[in-house]
């Protein structure tokens, strides 16, 4: 059976941003890592691997040429096989969802995807779906346990209040994955060393057949939040504290 | 010239650094308090590949050289100095001297279990009247009489890294076995197993630094071994000694350089935070220098470090190096955390604050595996102070 495993290369959690043209984040000197929710997804599907022999994971990534590195990094985890959508452009997310599903269709057998809840850069919460989608297949999000018997998926999801539903599916299907749902491994030295020797499937877009790129959504502006100015800490009697609240509130912060 | 690290090498500091931030850090101070040896981290230490790193797979071992080495020992000693040691003296001693020396038979008895953080074995060179000047040993080994493939071990060891822990699989142990032609000693190197009959390990105990490595003495009481634990061939004790203390440096001097790497993060990152006169404290003048300072000498050692290392891969002499490597690293790592605890003021001499183990882990990379002074004395040899032909 064939597995994926969808990775994104984002930028480190204690990377420092800075805005590029206003519109981009500077790409110099940032350390780019799995998005953290990814690594669940992987694990999950290396602990299927390490059931079933048969299992073959397939970490799949586009980007640009750096996302390279972060299939070695997966690879090194214990992925059999890295596939690398090499895109430079920004596409609109629902393009980018096309054309991972078209490589997904490219093999047969395919019984499982496995991906992050979210992706830590952009938090857009939406390729997992319209994958899922795109490939008629159906999707539990936000999982804290999975398991599979035969062709049937048990997984839990954690929803309102702390309560857990449990969602029965059958193969092919998606799951996505929360950070409750494993502890990931490390990339050991010799998995390190065994990536090294594995050749990485490299796809573009003319591989995919016709997909359109036609942008319908576009970044107006990116910018870093204003820093939040020092509190104010009012002295005196409470009742003249009151009365200089009420007229800050009534004449600066304008909300009575 | 080429600065770059490989994409492998890169990838292990990832990893290593991941790991010990996550695995080590939490459990360093209980440990450390403790004076605890961790049969557990050291086995996670193992699963990870740490453990005959530059040994060829066909042993168990990962098949790197001396630089993805280096670079790991520096990332478990950036976070903690007690299984920094563990790992480098298991590497550099333990398995080292048996992989360089040990025949076939040896080799496959003692090294794949060594590999994978199941068992560790020590190097028993000094002892308590023979320190720096290692040609003193009093150790004996003689033919046993009514057996002429076995010797009788009698005498002590003292201050052996990983010789008695729980999971200790026995120590090389050099010996005297008699003169040479010349007059002049004759060092012999013997593998004891542990629980072999006489031959007895005594953990130290109240160390100021490493409390989380395992520390022994060694006890030989007419201890008989066979023919086929003798590690190379009678006589060849002393070079096995020079020799493995050669690239044993190498990993002490990455531990200095892991040391100063954390103290100067640690410090940084405190000097950014810590207000006062309200505003941070790294925006001060002294302390800005001092960081400044730390971090040009962190960079001059890696390079330093670094060029012996790739020496030693490249199959060039490299002896001279890794004594300077092993010199001005644990040096730079003594001002770095100086520094550090500088930075840190009256926070920085309490042990919630993770520099302060730094500040005394840092002291015994100045003394073990040669002092400083002894370091020097190795360099000026090379450059021929002594003229002394036969260190060429
Ligand atoms: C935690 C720890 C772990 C260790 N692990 C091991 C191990 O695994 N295996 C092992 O064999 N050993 C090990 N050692 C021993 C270590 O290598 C010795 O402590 C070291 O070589 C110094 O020997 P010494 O302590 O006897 O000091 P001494 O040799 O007595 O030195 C005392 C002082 O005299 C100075 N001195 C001595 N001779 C000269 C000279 N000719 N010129 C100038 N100055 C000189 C020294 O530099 C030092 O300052 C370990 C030590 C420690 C503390």
């Amino acid at each position: 059976m064939n597995v994926f495993v969808l990775i994104k290369q984002v930028p480190d959690t204690e990377a420092m941003l800075s805005v590029r043209n206003g519109t981009s984040i500077n790409e110099e000197s940032i350390k780019w890592i799995i998005s953290p929710y990814d690594e669940y997804a992987l694990e999950e599907a290396l602990k299927l691997k390490e059931k079933d022999a048969d299992v073959v994971v397939n970490a799949l990534t586009l980007g640009p040429v750096r996302a390279e590195g972060a299939l070695r990094s997966a690879l090194a985890m214990g992925a059999d096989n890295g596939i690398h959508i090499e895109c430079n452009e920004d596409l609109d997310i629902e393009t980018r969802a096309r054309m991972l599903a078209e490589t997904i269709k490219k093999e047969s057998d395919t019984g499982l995807v496995f991906i992050g809840k979210q992706a830590i850069d952009d938090d857009s919460n939406q390729t997992h779906i319209l994958v899922a989608e795109y490939l008629d297949m159906p999707i539990t999000t936000n999982i804290i346990s999975f398991k599979l018997e035969g062709d049937k998926v048990t997984c839990e999801r954690e929803i309102e209040d702390g309560d857990i539903e449990t969602v029965e599916m059958n193969t092919p299907c998606v799951v996505t994955a929360s950070k409750v749902l494993n502890t990931p491994r490390y990339a050991s030295l010799m998995g390190i060393m065994k990536a090294k020797k594995i050749e990485l499937t490299k796809i573009t877009l003319s591989d995919l057949g016709n997909i359109s790129t036609e942008k319908k959504t576009f970044t107006k502006r990116l910018f870093a939040p204003p820093e939040k100015a020092p509190g104010r800490l009012l002295e005196g009697e409470p009742e003249e504290m009151v009365k200089e609240l009420v007229k800050i509130l009534k004449d600066e912060v304008k909300v009575l | 010239m080429n600065f770059e690290l490989s994409e492998e090498a890169r990838m292990i500091r990832e990893s290593v650094r991941k790991f010990a931030e996550e695995e080590i850090r939490p459990l360093a101070h209980d440990l450390d308090k403790k004076e605890e040896f961790s049969v557990e981290l050291t086995k996670k230490m193992g699963e990870l590949g740490l453990f005959g790193i530059f040994i060829p797979e066909k042993y168990g071992g990962v098949g790197l050289g001396y630089i993805e080495y280096i670079i790991a020992v520096e990332e478990i000693a950036r976070i903690d100095g007690s299984q920094a040691a563990t790992l480098a003296a298991h590497n550099s001693l333990g398995v080292g001297p048996l992989y360089y020396y040990g025949n076939d038979l040896q080799k496959e008895k003692y090294i794949p279990s060594l590999c994978t953080g199941e068992n560790l074995w020590g190097f028993g060179l000094t002892e308590p009247d023979a320190g720096s000047d290692a040609g003193g040993t009093r150790t004996t080994a003689i033919l046993c009489p009514e057996d002429e493939n076995s010797w009788i071990i009698n005498g002590s060891k003292i201050f052996i890294t990983n010789a008695s822990s729980p999971i200790t699989l026995g120590s090389t142990v050099q010996t005297v076995t008699g003169k040479k032609a010349g007059g002049k000693k004759e060092y012999t190197c013997f593998l004891v197993d542990t629980g072999t009959e006489g031959f007895e390990t005594r953990t130290m105990h109240d160390k100021m630094m490493w409390r989380g490595s395992n520390t022994a003495e060694l006890f030989f009481d007419d201890v008989k071994v066979s023919d086929n634990n003798l590690l190379g061939e009678r006589g060849d004790g002393f070079h096995i000694m020079l020799d493995t203390l050669d690239r044993g440096r190498l990993s002490i001097a990455a531990m200095g350089l892991g040391a100063a790497q954390g103290a100067f993060d640690l410090a940084l990152k405190y000097a950014r935070e810590r207000i006062q006169f309200n505003k941070p404290i790294s925006t001060f003048q002294g302390t800005a220098f001092k960081l400044s300072d730390m971090a040009v000498e962190i960079e001059a050692a890696r390079n330093l470090l670094y060029k012996a290392a790739w020496l030693c891969d490249n199959g060039k002499d490299f002896k001279k190096e890794s004594a300077m490597a092993k010199l001005y690293t644990s040096e730079v790592a003594h001002r770095c955390v100086n520094n550090a605890v500088q930075i840190h003021g009256g926070y920085g001499l309490m042990k919630e604050y993770e520099v302060e183990r730094l500040y005394r882990d840092q002291r015994v990379l100045e003394i073990g595996e040669g002092t400083s002074e002894i370091q020097r004395l190795v360099i000026a040899r090379y450059l021929g102070c002594y003229d002394d032909a036969k260190m060429k």
